[in-house]
């Protein structure tokens, strides 16, 4: 377990550590925020403080070493944008982003699975169409229209819901709404694949011939060993709503990561861009972590 | 079976395969509407721009957020009119010539590099061999919304950034498959046999593996259009993908995004126009699994019988 634990360690830091290097210096190539915080009249002078002052005088390189220091130091930066430290503001938008991650695929995850064995139960049944239907329009459907829409219909339309923002438990309807399509779709079809070459299976034939009764046959025997694969492609799911829901934050105006980081980006808030990519990827990988400790308890012959 | 029936006699051959694939394709009703749909597309793609650009870009404000199923202005305005009042059905028939072109440009960018790359890949058996694959983990270890941000907006966004983005995060998914697939085929007895037989790498490569894996290609091609184009439409729907005057329907729906509450139509066609093509592509990627499949193409060949 522990060596495990270093392997994968070592192995996440590495790519961290070149995705950190890629990102500072490619935002950097975005342009100078000088340009884009202080008015276009603004003397040399105080475009010259302003330089001084976020340390953007210094060669690349030299930024570069001094990140790295401060970095050890566990000191993020601080953001050029809301004169805070980075790290604060982005902790302060990862809150929201793993409330909204894990709700959505608490409830993604339950649907998925108990609907999707259902399907593989009744191949071309009702649950059947409507794991393949709803799997269809997952892979095909815009996200960002699939929230339009539905702000247009339940919003507007009804007036059940607010539109935007957050505040209200209503306000979190429709982003996680908009949210549970896709992966409800994909790991539908994951369960149901899974479970239909479970159910196939000789040790299911087993449960079957002494009598065990179809719930417990479906429910104990193929679901547990038809999880595995599913568990991969929930930890994905799961990896990509920690990243941040770009489209969906955007639209329903909610203050998380994803947001955060493109508007850094397009902010040349530098410093907040590289601590939500820390951030996000400690969470990522602790999540995998947990992914593989839940193999290891689903099939005691997975040992670290 | 007819792999090698079309080496032995090509010319002659070429029609009968094709209209084998049409009798396939005919036994999978769904599929068939697909690919009609998809060929209407495609056609609007290449023809729409040449003829339509004059009246997709007439700003007619008397028409502004005309609203659909309106013939008084003309057919045009079928599906209403934008916030300017150009016809929408016009605009998404012209808009469909950059969504296709740059989702066309990616797909065909990164099946390129990225099966060439998992071809040497699988058959070295030297260093190239180990290096490759690592390149994947790393591509696919970046955010890649967050790295597309980051180079097209250092880069401007023009559509041959667009497409080199979106190239070179699709990479991976060709590269990988090649190179399994190679793994595998490479110890078959025919590849041996060509071995033995004194035929030269290019030679085994493209005339004995190549065949064997096009088809995985060409069903991930397909699909992978469709996720393109959603990656697209999202980039331009974010305000960083292509840039007006320049249209494509991601960018439609953004433009329409703030006319919501009171012409919903602006943003609700084109976003119904990539819904149906990415969800006839993913349709026609089904039929592909299974027809270029020949241990599950016997599935589409009796229905082909049962249906006439």
């Amino acid at each position: 377990m522990q060596s495990f634990l270093t392997k994968r360690a070592i192995s996440s830091g590495v790519s961290l550590l070149l995705l950190i290097v890629a990102v500072f210096f490619l935002s950097r190539l975005t342009g100078d925020p000088t340009d884009l915080y202080l008015p276009v009249d603004a003397s040399a002078e105080a475009r010259e403080n302003f330089r001084e002052l976020h340390g953007l005088n210094d060669p690349l390189i030299v930024q570069f070493g001094h990140y790295v220091a401060d970095l050890v130091r566990l000191d993020f930066g601080e953001s050029i944008r809301r004169a805070r430290p980075a790290l604060e503001v982005v902790i302060e938008a990862f809150v929201w982003t793993f409330q909204l991650a894990v709700i959505t695929m608490a409830i993604v995850s339950a649907a998925a699975v108990s609907l999707g064995a259902l399907a593989a139960f009744h191949v071309g049944g009702a649950f059947d169409r409507i794991a393949t239907f709803f799997s269809l329009i997952g892979a095909s459907a815009p996200d960002f229209w699939i929230a339009i829409v539905a702000i247009v219909v339940f919003a507007v339309g009804f007036g059940w819901v607010p539109t935007s923002g957050t505040g209200t438990v209503w306000h979190w309807i429709l982003p996680i709404g908009v949210l549970f399509i896709r992966p409800f779709g994909l790991i539908l079809q994951v369960v149901r694949g899974s479970m239909i070459s479970a159910l196939g299976s000789a040790y299911v034939k087993t449960a079957r011939a002494k009598g065990v009764t179809p719930k417990k046959t479906i429910f104990v025997h193929a679901l547990r060993n038809a999880m595995l694969p599913v568990i991969t492609v929930i930890g994905d799911q799961a990896a990509a709503l920690l990243n941040g829901a770009v489209i969906v934050e955007t639209i329903f105006g909610f203050p998380g990561v994803g947001k955060l980081m493109i508007d850094s980006i397009l902010q040349r808030d530098f410093s907040v861009v590289l601590a939500a990519i820390m951030v996000t990827a400690l969470a990522i990988f602790l999540m995998n972590i947990l992914i593989d400790l839940a193999y290891a308890a689903l099939d005691p012959r997975i040992r670290y | 079976m007819t792999e090698t029936q079309t080496e032995a006699v090509p010319k002659t051959k070429e029609p009968g395969k094709f209209i084998t694939i049409l009798r396939l394709l005919w036994a999978d009703k769904v599929a068939t509407t697909a690919a009609i749909f998809v060929l209407i597309v495609i056609g609007c793609a290449i023809l729409g721009p040449i003829l339509l650009d004059g009246v997709a870009t007439k700003a007619n404000l008397r028409g502004r957020n005309a609203p659909p199923f309106d013939l008084s202005k003309g057919f045009l305005m079928i599906l209403g009119g934008d916030q300017l009042g150009r016809p929408l059905l016009a605009r998404i028939i012209v808009a469909s010539g950059n969504t296709i072109a740059v989702a066309t440009g990616a797909v065909v960018a990164s099946m390129i590099v990225g099966s060439s790359l998992g071809l040497i890949a699988g058959y070295s058996r030297g260093r190239l061999g180990q290096v490759i694959p690592r390149l994947a983990d790393v591509i696919m270890s970046f955010p890649s919304l967050l790295l597309a941000v980051i180079v097209l907006y250092m880069l401007a966004p023009s559509v041959g950034n667009i497409v080199l983005v979106l190239a070179i995060t699709r990479i991976p998914i060709y590269l990988r498959t090649t190179r399994a697939e190679v793994l595998e085929i490479r110890e078959r007895m025919f590849v041996q046999a060509a071995q033995v037989m004194g035929a030269s790498t290019g030679r085994i490569i493209f005339r004995h593996i190549m065949p064997m894996i096009l088809p995985t290609l060409l069903t991930i091609a397909t699909l992978d259009f469709a996720f393109v184009m959603l990656a697209e439409s999202s980039l331009s729907f974010l305000g960083i993908g292509i840039q007006p005057p320049e249209i494509t329907w991601g960018l439609m729906v953004a433009q329409g995004r703030p006319y919501l509450t009171s012409a919903w139509w602006l943003s609700f066609w084109p976003g119904l126009a990539i819904i149906l093509t990415t969800l006839s592509l993913n349709l026609l990627s089904n039929w592909m699994r299974v027809a270029l499949d020949p241990t599950q193409r016997w599935r589409l060949e009796i229905g082909g019988k049962k249906n006439g």
